[in-house]
């Protein structure tokens, strides 16, 4: 038996990258920057940010879906990346302005001057002027993206080690994901945490030395960038899941007991997935707030983790492009149902106004999918259509046949 | 010839009830040996002891030559140092096909970056169906075990344990459930691992034990009773109180 490079071996994965691209040739071929215009450009980064919030559903499929972690923590790593990432936008950028301004003086300003001059604009909003110890990065860039991946990294490595070490599992490792994502919010809301507090970072849609360039083209080129980030990552997901290391990780989701007596440290392939999964969470985040423009503490509230497990189980958890589903079906509606623009149902006595009742309606949604479809709209997807992977079962079946 | 498993003077106690009392129990390399006793005898917190998922409060468990101690190990350390065990309920992973359950017991590395970068080579493959047909699950190879009769899932649990290769295997009642055709297949193939490594069964049905011909261990309280041959420890008259008498 020769084994087959995996992607011939698991056939969604040519689907999925061939529909992102079809995607993304079809929106720059739509926008107004690069196409008929038929698409704005508000709406372009709208659907910019929903691929980074598949980016994480398939992040939160691979703690969740695969290793059996509910974790209601996960958009603490998005926002973190996204905070990183604000920092280097806000910095430099107010750097140039302060640099503009200060130009006109007789004397060219010192470094230390300058950077005075960026700490009064950027922290006069929380009353202080000094530049706080966990901006000492923020001029540089490459430093600012290492950061992106090594901050969420090493916080669910230390967490991690700590809950698997302890053995903490089920409902009451969800509570401690919970847990840190509540505290690390509330953590930011001071004003003295040094970002910022409540005011969060904004202005992160104009990006540093790319001032020439307008809104539409960037935030086409944000799509570019959220789309290769998505790709990559579901390659990646998806070679990790096939194979031994996949089946060991599937095993640890179903009796971690067992895999223990099969000799395998079951603790260390918790904190390679959770890990892992954290970090391309955290690159989700710095590709979704610039397109955002703003981030504050309220994104880390556990509700953002929990709507993020609720897309995964609508989309179907266990398969890596029922997560892109739920992310995408189930974002774009709530954006649609929660913007205004969804007709209200006009009953005898009631008008049912989405915008109250959408949130009744997707935990209804939630109710059912839980109910009667546990595999979600993925199940659905894999009972109608011919098997997107062929199962072991299928084998079978045509091994009799 | 020097023990493979020591175990010496262990206790422990479950809040207040002492499980094992001051057990002591030694194996040889290759040796079949039968534990039995009552229900709350302590058997199965004695092979929960020696593989690591509880801690004894006293006493020690000594493991090879030099011996070197087990309870400063997790649970898998131990396996990872040759013990294997078989338990009572059959436990395979249902979502797995049988092949995937037997390349995960395969011996290799397991690191999760040398898992990471494993892959089936023409040996693995070979070996895995060699294991296949050994537990007559050839045929079944690339379906879920989940789909396998409760006796075939027995099977796979045997073939994972001999993919892993262990130098002491403990077995948790392999006779519940079986037909009398699978305990006699059952009972040769333990006496068959038995010349090249411990085996430690433990078991209620004396039927079974008989016919397993191999030096018993009567345990009771959390202690042993008597040790010796199956006719031995049945005419000792604590064994008959204890055991046989009800």
């Amino acid at each position: 038996m020769t084994p087959q490079p995996f992607i011939l071996r698991n056939p969604s994965i040519l689907v999925v990258l061939a529909v992102l691209a079809v995607f993304t040739v079809a929106v720059t071929l739509l926008s107004q920057a690069y196409g008929s215009g038929v698409i704005p450009t508000s709406t372009v980064k709208v659907l910019g940010k929903t691929l980074c919030l598949a980016l994480a559903a398939i992040a939160m499929d691979l703690v969740w879906g695969y290793l059996g972690i509910l974790s209601l923590g996960q958009m603490a790593f998005f926002a973190l990346g996204g905070y990183l990432i604000g920092q280097w936008l806000m910095y430099a950028r107010t750097e140039t302005i302060v640099a503009a301004s200060l130009a006109q003086n007789p004397i060219p300003p010192t470094p230390a001057e300058l950077q005075e001059g960026v700490a009064n604009q950027i922290f006069g909003v929380v009353g202080s002027a000094d530049l706080p110890l966990v901006w000492s990065s923020a001029h540089s860039l490459p430093l600012q993206l290492l950061l992106v991946v090594a901050v969420p990294g090493l916080l669910a490595l230390v967490f991690g080690w700590l809950a698997f070490r302890s053995r903490v599992n089920g409902v009451y490792l969800s509570i401690l994901t919970q847990a840190m994502t509540l505290a690390l919010a509330l953590w930011l809301f001071q004003n003295d945490s040094g970002f910022r507090g409540n005011n969060g970072l904004s202005g992160l849609q104009n990006i540093p030395g790319l001032e020439a360039v307008d809104q539409a083209r960037l935030s086409v080129w944000f799509l570019w960038g959220s789309a290769l980030a998505l790709a990559l990552a579901y390659v990646l997901a998806a070679w990790l899941v096939s194979g031994k290391f996949g089946s060991v990780v599937g095993a640890i989701r179903d009796d971690e007991t067992r895999v223990r007596f099969l000799g395998y440290p079951v603790e260390g392939f918790k904190l390679v997935v959770f890990t892992l999964a954290a970090m391309i969470t955290a690159i989700a985040g710095a590709l979704y707030y610039p397109q955002a423009g703003i981030i504050n503490p309220a994104e880390l509230m556990p509700i953002a983790s929990i709507y993020l497990a609720v897309w995964v189980a609508i989309g179907g958890r266990g398969r890596l492009y029922g997560a892109i589903i739920g992310a995408v079906v189930v974002s774009l509606l709530s954006s649609w149902f929660t913007g205004g623009r969804a007709p209200a149902v006009h009953l005898p006595g009631y008008t049912i106004n989405w915008v109250d009742w959408w949130q009744v309606a997707l935990g209804i949604g939630f109710v059912l999918v839980t109910l009667f479809a546990p595999k979600g709209i993925a199940g659905v997807v894999d009972r109608i259509g011919p098997p997107r992977s062929p199962s072991p079962e299928h084998h079978a079946k045509e091994a009799k046949a | 010839m020097s023990a493979l498993l020591e175990v010496d003077g262990i206790s422990v106690s479950f809040d207040g009830f002492r499980a094992i009392n001051n057990l002591s129990f030694s194996i040889g390399p290759a040796e079949l040996r039968a534990v039995i006793g009552p229900n709350g005898a302590g058997k199965t917190t004695f092979m929960d002891i020696v593989t690591g998922k509880t801690r004894p409060d006293k006493g020690d468990v000594t493991w090879g030559t030099p011996p070197k101690s087990l309870l400063r190990l997790n649970e898998a350390q131990i396996a990872r140092e040759g013990i294997g065990r078989k338990f009572q309920r059959p436990t395979v992973f249902e979502d797995q096909t049988v092949a995937e359950n037997l390349t995960m017991a395969l011996k290799a590395s397991r690191n999760p970056f040398a898992v990471l970068g494993w892959r089936p080579s023409r040996a693995s493959a070979a070996r895995v169906a060699e294991l296949a047909s050994e537990v007559g699950l050839a045929a079944q190879v690339a379906r879920k075990a989940g789909e396998l009769s409760h006796g075939q899932k027995q099977w796979l649990e045997i073939g994972m344990l001999l993919a892993s290769a262990p130098r002491l295997l403990l077995v948790d009642e392999p006779a519940a459930g079986m037909t009398l055709a699978e305990r006699e297949q059952t009972t040769a193939l333990l006496v068959r691992l038995a010349e090249t490594r411990a085996v430690v069964v433990v078991e209620h049905d004396m039927d079974f034990v008989r016919r397993l011909n191999c030096k018993v261990t009567v345990l009771h309280q959390g202690a042993v009773l008597a040790e010796g041959s199956l006719d031995h420890v049945t005419r000792n008259p604590d064994v008959i109180d204890v055991y046989l008498g009800r």
